[in-house]
């Protein structure tokens, strides 16, 4: 499969790739790694006139100690966030969840932040940003901007960014200590969840839904109700409140619902461990 | 656009349209036939090469994202006529049926034992895991794989 014609751009630096982006309109669009956008437009879903390359920005590929979080650029690949030590000791839930995207060709060259910003509500990345309450740092004309991951998937592959902006790192909270699940449901080992469910659980609880909806979703009900000292069991039966899956060759709206009821017990069980 | 690569240790420099993907490119291009279209989904694996040394699907890569850096295909693995100690294990252990995934399971499996992720056979079979045989020829592959990445897989 041969992709629609565009015209490919270098962008040697963030500021560069916002000129860049400025210049070719919404037309345009960034290529990471190219895992998520390249099969969108082999199958010509997606038909950029302009693609501007950032894949080589080495200065956004990076884990770092950012205090209370970890600070990791956004095209740092998924196979790097999934060896780091940092991430495996602060965030053991996004080394599993990056750990396990695709296959390991596909984490050599997708990125996180392609990941975020491509919205995908099957993808496990967004969800487990939901869960993991994590910050987003922009930049683009006006300058940097950060974005809460709440209010940041707008819509089936939008996002909370703007068509000018890039984004450049993802701040995720230490919860070293925290109990942690990541339960997906799929039929073979490559296979996009037909449900997933990432969850941290300290203090306080994040559980984010994947496929359970046009966007990754946080499970608010759930999370509301351990809050209020409900009991796992209780929580869980909450879980597809505020949701609306999609029916599709996986499985129906009634399917999914049941299995985000029992993938969220099966999370908080895991979790309260 | 101009690209130049540094394919199986030689310069490779071609006008491209930048749609063209890598695995067109190094097929129809550089004429190395070696890397075979499986899916062209990035699902099968078949079209694993190594970019900067490390494994990806070259139909889901474009030949410009290549350009400057090196790329080692199943042509480039033997030296001097003398098999990689990958390829050698696959021949000893017949790791293949028909063949058609064998270059990318070979390319695969040696970013995989290079990143130390051959250790024992659970590590390779997960390792291995986005590459498809349709034959269902896994066990071979495997011990194949365990055996080739003593030494790491990587030529000392």
């Amino acid at each position: 499969m041969i992709t629609a014609p565009f015209d490919y751009v270098r962008a040697d630096s963030v500021d560069h790739a916002v000129q860049l982006l400025g210049t070719h309109g919404e037309d345009a669009k960034l290529l990471a790694g190219g895992h998520s956008l390249l099969p969108l437009m082999k199958l010509r879903l997606a038909t950029p006139s302009v693609l501007i390359d950032v894949g080589r920005l080495a200065e956004l590929s990076y884990v770092r100690d950012g205090g209370d979080h970890v600070a990791i650029g956004a095209l740092t690949s998924h196979h790097d966030v999934a060896t780091s030590d940092m991430v495996a000791t602060d965030v053991p839930l996004l080394r599993r969840v990056a750990g396990q995207i695709g296959d390991p060709q596909v984490r050599h060259l997708g990125t996180i932040g392609g990941s975020v910003v491509h919205g995908d509500p099957a993808s496990d990345m967004p969800a487990a940003m939901l869960a993991l309450r994590a910050t987003f740092v922009t930049v683009g004309p006006g300058g940097q901007r950060e974005h809460s991951v709440d209010g940041f998937f707008t819509g089936f592959l939008e996002t909370a960014i703007g068509a000018d902006e890039v984004l450049t790192e993802i701040r995720v909270p230490k919860v070293p200590m925290a109990g942690w699940s990541f339960q997906k449901f799929q039929r073979r080992a490559q296979d996009w969840a037909v449900v997933g469910v990432a969850c941290v659980r300290n203090d306080t609880v994040g559980i984010g839904l994947v496929n359970m909806g046009s966007t990754s979703l946080r499970a608010t009900a759930v999370e509301d109700a351990l809050g209020s000292g409900a009991s796992i069991a209780d929580a869980a039966a909450l879980a597809d409140e505020g949701t609306e899956p999609v029916d599709d060759l996986n499985a129906s709206p009634e399917y999914r619902r049941h299995l985000a009821h029992v993938l969220v017990r099966r999370a908080l069980e895991e979790a309260s461990r | 656009m101009q690209v130049s690569i540094a394919l199986n240790g030689a310069t490779s420099e071609h006008e491209v349209e930048p749609r063209l993907l890598l695995v067109h490119y190094l097929r129809d291009v550089a004429g190395l036939t070696g890397t075979n279209v499986g899916c062209d989904t990035s699902s099968c694996g078949a079209c694993t090469v190594l970019l900067d040394g490390m494994s990806v699907k070259s139909c889901t890569v474009l030949a410009v994202q290549a350009d400057g850096r090196a790329v080692t295909t199943i042509e480039g693995l033997a030296t001097n006529g003398e098999l990689h100690p990958m390829q050698a294990a696959f021949r000893e252990h017949h790791g293949l049926q028909c063949g058609f995934c064998t270059p990318g399971m070979v390319l695969a499996a040696v970013s995989l034992a290079a990143e130390g992720g051959a250790g024992d056979e659970a590590a390779v079979r997960e390792g291995l895991e986005g590459n498809l045989c349709r034959c269902t020829g896994y066990q071979n592959i495997v011990a194949a794989v365990l055996d080739g990445a003593n030494g790491n897989g990587v030529r000392s």
